[in-house]
């Protein structure tokens, strides 16, 4: 009761119910909770693995996406329960920290949500459930990086990347071209690397998409795609050894910040009012020239008249470009912003072997492309497709192959995939739950029978008897001491993923399991949801 | 415990059978919505906007027809989402690619009732698309080399594509006009520099293509009708009175005589302006903009024809026609091109007096003048123009052609067919449905047209049993014919897009199992 008394003994409520409060408390709430995040769970179970089927998702402006990661899903789901926000955010969590294996983490939350349940039952404290599943996530981790296999590549010798991400894309509706894609994200994700360092800035991978024509004809593009076209229709489409003068300063008379007004009261006023502006444009212009630029690429417009000034000096300016897009330009180009036209100096200028610009289709749509361009650092993805939910959920799957790309070259070490991690760490998990003496004991048993519930689902979306395939693969890795066996989601007919070219990263393994316990650990810990009843 | 609700309160969701069930009848009720449009005796259907006036459309464009509707179905919205891709991408088979994609879907309907996984049917799905693509590819027919025979290609695709739209009655007059317009364009894919006019009046016999350049405006008064060897400046600058662009500039004075001062000075700079417009040695001046009376009379006094506010896309095919750049500052006369023609002169269509830029340089623009008898029949006239314009512009790049009246269809089948026969497992079964929806086309088409569907599309497979058989179906006719003697094309491209983005969107629809829709959006209390 919500109710309390002073020291006058007169009550007094501390929280007023029923009416505008709806309350759950004690086991009840953690009931709730479950029901809820198993829930959310549920919906992602069936995109799993290579035959996981899709979802359709239609907006609140009626705008449909159709897609298999579990990111996106959840992300536009329009979720209101609370703890189905917590699934949104773990798997969002994950997207941000891996990019990949976002449908993984929140089945695996939702099969440790679900052991949970059993427990409670059983009448064990949801505290010690979580302190059980803490342990066990770190034997599962430490497991991991035990029978992990660090697998050596260079620049020339990318093939074990362009395996590790065809798996990640063979779940997505593009795996029928699985193979060129991954070679693109890997040539893309090399192509920007610092393999000194051994970090990947993402941010230099542009991925641009346009509707029309197929999924074959999507290309890495050195250099970098702009969504623009040439200012003046009479422009020359196609400039060689382009050196490119950047700006973010408008073709346009300066403006001061401070407030001010210009009085005009005299004819002769009005008059060098008139000569300086039009002085304006064309020192502007000439001082383009002079630094010897041959393209000029503006973040902000500029009107007829410098438009017209440009062309009629054989300048081809492209305007309105988008602020990142300047940046990547700039990295690629070797280029330098140059925020004011007073400080163009040659050195400043990009340079690029070619620019060009390509129309596409019977509408009038243009691309321009930078190419050969100096500093090679800089890529673009180019992604044709059918239609528009295809080009999206390519860019998504994309997204997916560069980041695990990336998470290779951070780190070398790979497990395998098709359950057969999952399954590993489950056997090492059983096996360590017998060393515990507590109440604990129980709680690591259920995280290790939480672990199988993903070759479980895996089998189950590849239309195989989830039990039995599971226990004979179980049975199989604990025989022979090879984890390397898992389900054979693609009928090829080995259990063994070493064949199979199935990897996954173990970074990204290892954040799944964290990731999930810690949320799972979370919402054990609540015991009371108050909430406003008007929604 | 009752699990909450986890979406918010108008939001839902529908699982597995019944969520693919909602898709398959969404993108199936579309495709039967366009079939009845299909080939050259389809119908035409009538679209009535719920905006003011109710303004009607009649059009047998499958992508005009889906994108005026309300779809609320998200399925049905992926396969508006293809005809509309195909329509920006290769202008043609909006309606095939539509009803090909709802075939395939009603084919996997029976085969996941037939308790066959989705993911099955996609693998089938793949191979037999690949497979149907394979067989085109062999049976393409390329002219590239020799012009005569391709120019004759590209006259029958057009009358092919034309023989279903309102213009049929008279498609060699137009596929004549819609060949000549695109080789114009040399290759390239712009369609703008094509310019269509409507003038409603005369019948669509009297539409004609003008080599020249009309341009849909009046000559200004008291300026020459009839210029010869006419010098022109396309230009795009404001021709009112000129704003000072320094920021925060405003006249500020104290006695009337200045403010007349300075309106003088003003006018000084528009004459200035003109003046050295003038200098150019013109006798025609276009401008994007408006031209304000001032200026306007002062051109007049030059004898200098001055049109103004051309519309952007009129200018840039003007600069196009007649080679001249479009200029907005007038400094350096000598170095700025101008545009030449022979003759400019006023002509009238129908009631309407328009200019008329013949003679000209660079012959890469033309204008076609589309005469009917109401703007509904022009709208149509244009729409089925375009498509035409579309597949002859892309046939030019990829000159590869293939026969038309269900032939490529029936060849595809049949491959299929011989590639289901050589799987082992159930994506055979696949592999034949696909070749099921494949026939449904000509037969569609036969249906259409009232013939016995049946019994021809039996007649086509068995002519096609035989190597090399030129058998479609002849609707005019009625018959099963030789496509290649009755001249009937079409573009190897279009039907390429057709059976890949039809195939790529089925599957895409196969694939899901869920559909979650999130609350609509709250509107203001409008409606």
């Amino acid at each position: 009761m919500a109710l309390a008394f002073d020291e006058y003994g007169r009550p007094f409520i501390i929280l007023r119910e029923q009416d505008q409060k709806t309350r759950l408390r004690g086991i009840d709430a953690q009931k709730a909770n479950i029901a809820a995040g198993k829930a959310v769970a549920r919906i992602l179970r069936s995109s799993l693995g290579p035959k996981g089927m899709d979802k359709m998702l239609q907006g609140p402006d009626g705008d449909v996406t159709i897609t298999n990661d579990g990111a996106t899903i959840l992300e536009q789901m329009d979720v209101d329960n609370q703890i189905a926000k917590l699934m949104v955010e773990l798997s969002r969590s994950q997207d941000y920290e891996i990019g990949d294996g976002t449908t993984g983490v929140v089945v695996m939350a939702g099969a440790l949500l679900e052991q949970a349940e059993r427990q409670l039952d059983r009448g064990i404290h949801p505290i010690r459930i979580a302190e059980g599943y803490e342990m066990a996530s770190r034997v599962a981790v430490e497991h991991l990086e035990r029978i992990s296999q660090k697998f050596e590549f260079d620049v020339n010798n990318y093939e074990p990347l362009v395996q590790t991400c065809m798996t990640t894309l063979s779940s997505k509706i593009v795996n029928r071209c699985k193979r060129s894609l991954a070679e693109i994200a890997v040539k893309a994700v090399l192509a920007v690397a610092d393999l000194e360092r051994r970090d990947v800035n993402l941010d230099l991978i542009k991925v641009e998409g346009k509707v029309g024509g197929n999924l074959e004809d999507t290309e890495l593009i050195y250099g970098i795609l702009v969504d623009k076209d040439m200012s003046h229709p009479q422009m020359p489409k196609q400039i060689e050894d382009a050196h490119i003068a950047i700006l973010t300063c408008p073709f346009e008379p300066p403006k001061p910040k401070t407030k001010h007004k210009v009085d005009i009261d005299t004819v002769e006023k009005f008059e060098t009012l008139r000569k300086q502006e039009q002085q304006y444009f064309d020192e502007m212009v000439q001082k383009c020239k002079d630094v010897g630029a041959t393209l000029v690429i503006c973040q902000w417009g500029f009107d007829d008249e410098a438009n017209h000034l440009l062309m009629h000096r054989n300048l081809p300016a492209v305007r309105w470009v988008g602020g990142v897009e300047l940046e990547l330009i700039a990295i690629a180009t070797g280029g330098r912003i140059v925020p004011r036209f007073q400080e163009l100096t040659p050195e400043k200028l990009g340079k690029a072997g070619m620019v060009r610009e390509k129309s596409f289709g019977t509408t009038k749509e243009r691309m321009l492309y930078i190419e050969h361009c100096a500093n090679s650092k800089a890529v673009t993805i180019f992604i044709r497709g059918g239609n528009k939910m295809m080009i999206e959920e390519t860019k998504r799957s994309i997204h997916d192959a560069l980041c695990v790309a990336r998470n290779l070259i951070r780190n070398k070490s790979i497990v395998y995939g098709g359950g057969a991690a999952e399954i590993a760490c489950s056997l090492a998990v059983d096996a360590a739950a017998d060393k515990y003496p507590g109440v604990e004991q129980y709680a690591i048993r259920a995280f290790a029978e939480a672990l199988d519930s993903v070759p479980m689902a895996l089998a189950e979306n590849s239309g195989l008897q989830p039990i039995e395939t599971l226990s004979a693969v179980k049975s199989q890795q604990l025989k022979e001491n090879i984890p390397f066996y898992g389900i054979d989601c693609n009928d090829v007919g080995t259990n063994d993923m070493r064949e199979q070219n199935v990897f996954e990263t173990l970074i990204g393994k290892q954040q799944q399991i964290l990731l999930a316990t810690q949320v799972v650990k979370m919402i054990l810990k609540i015991d009371d949801v108050i909430s406003n009843s008007e929604y | 415990m009752p699990i909450d609700k986890i979406f918010k309160d108008d939001a839902n969701e529908e699982k597995g059978e019944r969520a693919r069930m909602a898709s398959f009848i969404g993108a199936m009720a579309v495709a039967d919505l366009v079939k009845s449009t299909l080939g050259p005796k389809g119908m035409d259907k009538i679209l009535q906007s719920t905006g003011r006036g109710h303004s009607v459309t009649v059009t047998n464009d499958g992508a005009t027809i889906l994108k005026s509707l309300h779809i609320d179905n998200p399925a049905a919205k992926v396969l508006v989402d293809i005809s509309k891709v195909q329509d920006d991408e290769v202008g043609d088979g909006t309606t095939s690619v539509v009803v090909l994609a709802g075939e395939l879907l009603r084919e996997a309907e029976k085969l996941v009732t037939s308790k066959i996984h989705p993911m099955t049917i996609i693998a089938g799905y793949r191979m037999a698309a690949e497979c149907a693509r394979d067989a085109l590819l062999k049976r393409v027919i390329d002219n590239k080399e020799n012009a005569e025979k391709f120019r004759s290609d590209l006259l029958k695709i057009a009358m092919t594509t034309l023989c279903s739209k309102i213009l049929s009655q008279d498609k060699e007059h137009f596929a004549e006009m819609a060949v000549d317009a695109v080789f114009r364009l040399k290759g390239s894919t712009n369609l703008e520099a094509i310019q269509i006019i409507k003038k409603p009046g005369g019948s669509l016999r009297d539409s004609f293509l003008d080599e020249g350049f009309i341009l849909d405006k009046k000559i200004g008064i008291g300026q020459p009708k009839r210029i010869e060897n006419a010098k022109i400046l396309v230009a795009n600058t404001a021709m009112d009175t000129d704003k000072v662009k320094i920021y925060g500039a405003r006249v500020r004075v104290d006695s009337m005589t200045k403010v007349a001062e300075i309106e003088g000075a003003e006018k000084e700079k528009m004459k200035d302006k003109v003046n050295k417009i003038l200098a150019h040695g013109i006798n025609c001046f276009v401008n994007r903009q408006l031209i304000y009376n001032f200026p306007e009379e002062l051109f007049a006094d030059a004898g200098v024809l001055a049109i103004e506010h051309a519309d952007f896309e009129g200018i840039e095919r003007l600069g196009l026609v007649t080679g001249g750049e479009i200029a907005s500052t007038f400094d350096n006369p000598e170095s700025v091109k101008l545009g030449h023609c022979k003759l400019i002169e006023e002509i009238m269509i129908g009631e309407d007096k328009l200019i008329h830029f013949s003679g000209v340089e660079m012959g890469q623009a033309c204008s076609i003048v589309l005469r009917g008898a109401s703007h509904h029949v022009l709208d149509e006239a244009e729409r089925s123009l375009h498509d035409a314009l579309c597949v002859l512009s892309q046939t030019v790049n990829d000159s590869r052609v293939l026969l038309g009246g269900g032939w490529p269809e029936m060849v595809m089948a049949k491959e299929v067919d011989e590639l289901a026969r050589k799987t082992a497992g159930k994506k055979s079964h696949a592999i034949e449905a696909f070749s099921r929806a494949l026939v449904a086309i000509p037969t569609t088409i036969a249906d259409n047209a009232g013939l016995d569907s049946a019994e021809l599309v039996a007649q086509l497979r068995a002519e096609h049993h035989n190597e090399g058989c030129n058998a479609g179906i002849d609707v005019i006719s009625g018959a099963v014919g030789d496509m290649k003697e009755r001249g009937i094309y079409e573009a190897f491209k279009v039907k390429q897009a057709v059976l890949l983005s039809a195939t790529e969107a089925a599957e895409m629809i196969l694939r899901v199992d869920e559909i979650i829709t999130c609350a609509p959006r709250r509107r203001e209390d409008r409606m």
